[in-house]
């Protein structure tokens, strides 16, 4: 029996291999430099190139966008063990992912958990088709680690919720058609059981957005406000009050995405940049021997944290697994992050800190060590991570 | 291959922290030192005899149970928790895995046999400096008629004063060798040294001591890719321990700010304290998936072992260190005290973390294998 798996898993592993060679157009093989060298969908959708039209419409048909959801809601039906064939095969070619969505990462797993069947099946072959471009509305300016005490308000009016409020750290809500939101609907109860998980359509009267600059120059978030906006009473997902349920799941699966679990771009080891850019002595090392020190140290950390998400990955399987260990992810992740930016920082030297006037095109490496500094905040401060660990794995009492 | 254990291996570990929590906690360790300073307990030695651990890396065409390196490493990873003493590195995962990878195979068929039963005794005579290192020795032997002298000496000899077989690392003309050495031979003196964790290492001289051509572990295997496929074995088998050293000063630790008060309250509930723990547990992860890792990559015989066991042994040296000094300081005064236990895990991970390598060494290494 297990010799029948092993060999159809091995033709679905040269099957593939061969429709990926064929079907996945050369520039898509390139390493992604920007987000928005992906493409990703939404009412204005435009594609970049040929080629990403190309590679979206054929992996669509081929069902792969989402190859791990059910078909009948347009996913592929690949077994996990399929999926992750898939995965690794699209890694080794390098291929981008078709579609880029917090759709697909963030609102699917939630609505296959906790939606309706009839709002499953209404949203997400559209999330597949990459016709909505999803936000996420969780922070506001006074909830941002204590979420639970947001302020954003649905009131029942009879027969649509009618919403008030603001939401901060929206990404890219000036881009976004739909936003899925977190709203108190029960001003009485506790804090964590008067929040409920509404979907929102962003182009409705009474919503606005702002840009938030931040210290790279960028803006790829945004506050969003709501001034007595009309939501009907179907989008609501999952039971009135319970969104606090679902907004855990959320944060959850969110922290490993930040964390880089289940990530196909193919990072450059920093000793490949260091060995261009550095001097090297006789012997062919590096000759700044702390930076030397330094960069094998965070080599060490990187390469054995991989190791750690495939354990933990292959532990899961098997049927132990604590959810608290994404906070772990999270945190230990995005610190690996941010300790990479700094070496590449102090590789480039006097360079690395060339800023240009242009946002967009110039000082790269500069502004994505800005963007850095926010990976241990967003999603949940690094502190937030290290209580919950403390809390649900190591059992340490609270006050 | 799953980054996970089996359930076989699951077994052996479980019946290893059995044994040990039953008949070596860190109790009779503490005996062993305070009985002018006992190298191991006979007993206990006879009873890992009895379940096997001897044979546990020896191949079946020499009756021995070939269960694997992962294997080997949930004992040692056991052995680690509780401090127990034995001579399972010296001459099980230094001296049998020696054995093993030799190709002299009618010394294996005369030497297997006494290590399984433990009638003979094997250790490693590698170390010459203050630093292990696996390039330059100083320690040389001569061909003269149809023996070997050997000349030079060694340091840091794991239960050096207890093995009757040394397994000497030489220089042959340019290359490297290892033979097998009877520790009674005239031109041996061995000076016993206690060390910080309490146990029993040697310094050896070997001054014209004659060794039979017969005695030489490699005969066309090369000695470079000998010693290298050996420290391979070796760095991950201490890193074995090394987790186990780390889990249990943790888990002392943890349970301590469970139940430690001041200021009428838990000290647990303090948040600066939880953080430091949470970066201990975090760090141990990551130990637990490379010592795997590492072990696997031997069994599998995974070009990449070598890479995983340096990556292990740094990793775990740095994380040992911290863990153990950690601990320390999170017990506040009783952790600075003869009576408490969390001292002897950083007294012995000190010692772990020498052997074989220190953390600089190996993050050297990672660096040098990468090519920068």
């Amino acid at each position: 029996m297990e010799t029948k798996i092993s060999v159809s898993l091995s033709d679905f592993r040269t099957e593939t291999r061969a429709w990926l060679e064929t079907n996945c157009p050369e520039s898509m093989r390139q390493p992604v430099k920007d987000p928005f060298d992906l493409f990703w969908g939404g009412r204005n959708a435009k594609f970049n190139s040929e080629d990403q039209r190309l590679w979206f419409e054929r992996m669509l048909e081929k069902k792969w966008v989402v190859p791990y959801w059910e078909t009948k809601y347009g996913g592929g039906g690949l077994t996990s063990d399929e999926n992750n064939i898939l995965t690794q095969e699209m890694t080794r070619l390098g291929c981008r992912k078709p579609l880029y969505s917090f759709g697909i990462s963030m609102l699917g797993p939630a609505l296959l958990n906790f939606a309706s069947e009839d709002q499953k099946l209404h949203y997400l072959p559209q999330i597949v088709e990459g016709k909505i471009w999803w936000c996420q509305g969780y922070s506001e300016p006074n909830a941002g680690s204590d979420l639970a005490s947001l302020q954003t308000k649905a009131v029942d009016m009879g027969d649509h919720y009618e919403i008030t409020g603001s939401k901060v750290w929206t990404s890219y809500a000036d881009k976004s058609d739909w936003i899925f939101c977190l709203v108190r609907t029960d001003f009485k109860a506790t804090k964590h059981n008067g929040i409920s998980f509404i979907l929102i359509d962003m182009a409705s009267k009474g919503v606005t957005t702002r840009p938030i600059k931040l210290i790279s120059g960028k803006s790829p978030f945004c506050e969003t406000f709501f001034d007595s906006v009309k939501v009907p009473k179907e989008n609501l997902i999952g039971n009135l009050n319970e969104g606090w349920t679902i907004a855990k799941y959320l944060l959850t699966h969110e922290r490993q995405m930040i964390g880089g679990i289940g990530e196909t771009d193919v990072k450059k080891e920093v000793h490949t940049t260091a060995l261009e850019k550095l001097s090297l002595n006789s012997s062919g090392a590096i000759s700044d021997g702390v930076l030397r020190n330094q960069i094998s140290d965070f080599e060490m950390d990187e390469e054995i944290f991989d190791l750690t998400i495939q354990r933990v990955t292959d532990e899961a399987k098997t049927g132990n697994n604590s959810g608290a260990l994404s906070s772990f992810f999270k945190f230990y992740g995005t610190e690996l992050n941010i300790a990479r930016h700094e070496l590449l920082m102090a590789i480039g030297g006097s360079e690395a800190l060339f800023w240009g006037e242009n946002e967009k095109k110039d000082g790269d490496l500069a502004r994505k060590f800005c963007r850095s500094k926010g990976n241990s905040i967003e999603g949940g401060t690094s502190e937030i991570q290290l209580n919950i660990i403390s809390k649900l794995i190591l059992g340490l009492p609270t006050k | 291959m799953a980054l996970i254990i089996t359930e076989e291996q699951k077994m052996l570990k479980d019946s290893a922290t059995e044994l040990l929590s039953a008949k070596a906690p860190i109790s009779q360790m503490r005996e062993l030192r305070d009985s002018q300073y006992t190298p191991f307990d006979k007993e206990l030695w006879e009873e890992m005899i009895a379940m096997g651990w001897t044979a546990l890396t020896v191949p079946e065409r020499y009756n021995g149970l070939d269960f694997g390196f992962v294997g080997l490493g949930q004992i040692l990873e056991e052995t680690g928790r509780n401090l127990s003493k034995s001579p399972l590195i010296s001459s099980i995962l230094l001296g049998a895995s020696a054995l093993r990878l030799s190709d002299n195979e009618a010394l294996k068929v005369k030497l297997f046999p006494g290590i399984m039963e433990g009638t003979s005794q094997l250790t490693l005579a590698i170390q010459e400096g203050k630093h292990h290192q696996t390039s330059v020795f100083n320690t040389q032997a001569i061909l003269k008629g149809d023996k070997y002298v050997i000349n030079g000496s060694k340091t840091m000899v794991i239960d050096g004063t207890t093995a009757n077989l040394l397994i000497v690392v030489c220089l042959v003309d340019e290359n490297y060798s290892l033979f097998i050495v009877d520790a009674k031979s005239s031109g041996i003196i061995v000076s016993k040294k206690i060390l910080m964790d309490s146990g029993s290492y040697a310094d050896i001289i070997f001054k014209n001591v004659e060794v039979s051509v017969e005695n030489q572990l490699n005969i066309k295997f090369e000695g470079r890719l000998f010693l290298d496929q050996l420290m391979t074995i070796s760095y991950s088998g201490i890193s074995a321990e090394l987790l186990g050293i780390c889990k249990q000063a943790f888990d002392i630790t943890i349970q301590y700010l469970k139940e430690r008060q001041q200021f009428g309250v838990i000290i647990g509930t303090y948040q600066a304290l939880q953080h430091r723990a949470v970066i201990l547990f975090s760090e141990i992860e990551l130990c637990k998936s490379i010592v795997l890792k590492a072990l696997q990559a031997i069994d599998e015989n995974d070009t990449s072992a070598l890479k995983y066991a340096h990556l292990a042994k740094a990793k775990l040296c740095k994380t040992a260190k911290l863990v153990t000094n950690e601990a320390i300081q999170l017990h506040g005064g009783i952790g600075v005290t003869d009576d408490a236990d969390i001292g002897f895990y950083l007294k012995r991970a000190r010692v772990a973390q020498q052997l074989f390598g220190d953390y600089n060494y190996h993050l050297d290494q990672l660096a040098k294998i990468k090519g920068y």
